[in-house]
């Protein structure tokens, strides 16, 4: 038998709440930054089977677009966490307070 | 026979990404997360789209990891997250906000009918993708290539060493 898209979107919707997890509990910010890669997957995935639903490739055409703003995103992080390392010597975001006022 | 691999499939992706967000070692974490986005992929298979399939395989799990483990590689944080946390209290404060998140995003999942389909379903396949993505879509394509070089300056110009 088939399985109904709603099944799809329920892990979907798991794997979402679970980087939600990520993102607050964890403090290394390369963590923090593969759980937004698990929401933006988590995302990608419910586009998919909507599109599976509905009998049309413009889901897949979106999650295409997402997976390029993703990898630019990873990108411009991660050289962001290294400028930070360089300038601090330490990873964690409780110490990052600087663009607060 | 597919709801059984469904199942299998759902039940991987879903132990790697508690394993991300649980485990210490962020090269754990790493690994987890590399069988995480392959059981995605193995889903889109399922769903039909083996284009994405295929693209989330090298461009997720081999591009993307890869620098990641690279710079978990280069900046060392095995020694981070040790000690006390500082902020445990907003932190314990996690598990039911995203509880009550996945709680009510299960509700409208479950509650509505969503959208019934219109016509007949567009033929699937890679060659429906690219016509698609070359047609319909050519401008965010072109676009797509500006944010790549945008990023890559920036890049370029964040992990330049200045002349101190």
């Amino acid at each position: 038998m088939t399985v109904p898209e709603t099944y799809y979107l329920a892990l979907s919707a798991a794997l979402f709440s679970i980087g939600v997890v990520g993102v607050i509990i964890r403090r290394n910010p390369l963590v923090i930054f593969m759980s937004i890669e698990l929401m933006l997957n988590a995302a990608n995935l419910a586009f998919v089977a909507f599109g599976h639903r509905l009998g049309s490739n413009d889901g897949q055409a979106l999650v295409f677009f997402v997976m390029a703003v993703a990898a630019a995103e990873v990108a411009v992080g991660l050289a962001i966490i290294v400028a930070i390392f360089r300038l601090r010597r330490r990873l964690s975001v409780d110490d990052l307070s600087l663009m607060r006022w | 026979m597919e709801l059984l691999s469904f199942v299998i499939i759902a039940l991987l992706a879903l132990g790697s990404a508690l394993g991300l967000v649980l485990k210490r070692n962020a090269i754990h974490g790493a690994l987890f997360l590399v069988v995480n986005l392959a059981s995605v992929a193995a889903l889109y298979l399922m769903l039909g789209a083996e284009f994405l399939a295929a693209a989330q395989v090298i461009v997720y799990a081999g591009a993307i990891m890869v620098l990641f483990v690279f710079a978990i590689m280069v900046l060392i944080p095995g020694k981070e997250e040790t000690g006390p946390d500082p902020r445990r209290p907003w932190r314990v404060v996690a598990l039911p906000v995203a509880g009550l998140l996945l709680v009510q995003v299960l509700a409208i999942v479950f509650s509505t009918r969503g959208p019934t389909p219109v016509g007949a379903p567009a033929p699937g396949g890679v060659e429906a993708i690219g016509r698609l993505l070359f047609g319909d879509y050519l401008f965010p394509f072109e676009l797509t290539s500006v944010l790549l070089l945008a990023a890559m300056v920036g890049v370029l110009l964040l992990a330049r060493r200045r002349p101190s």
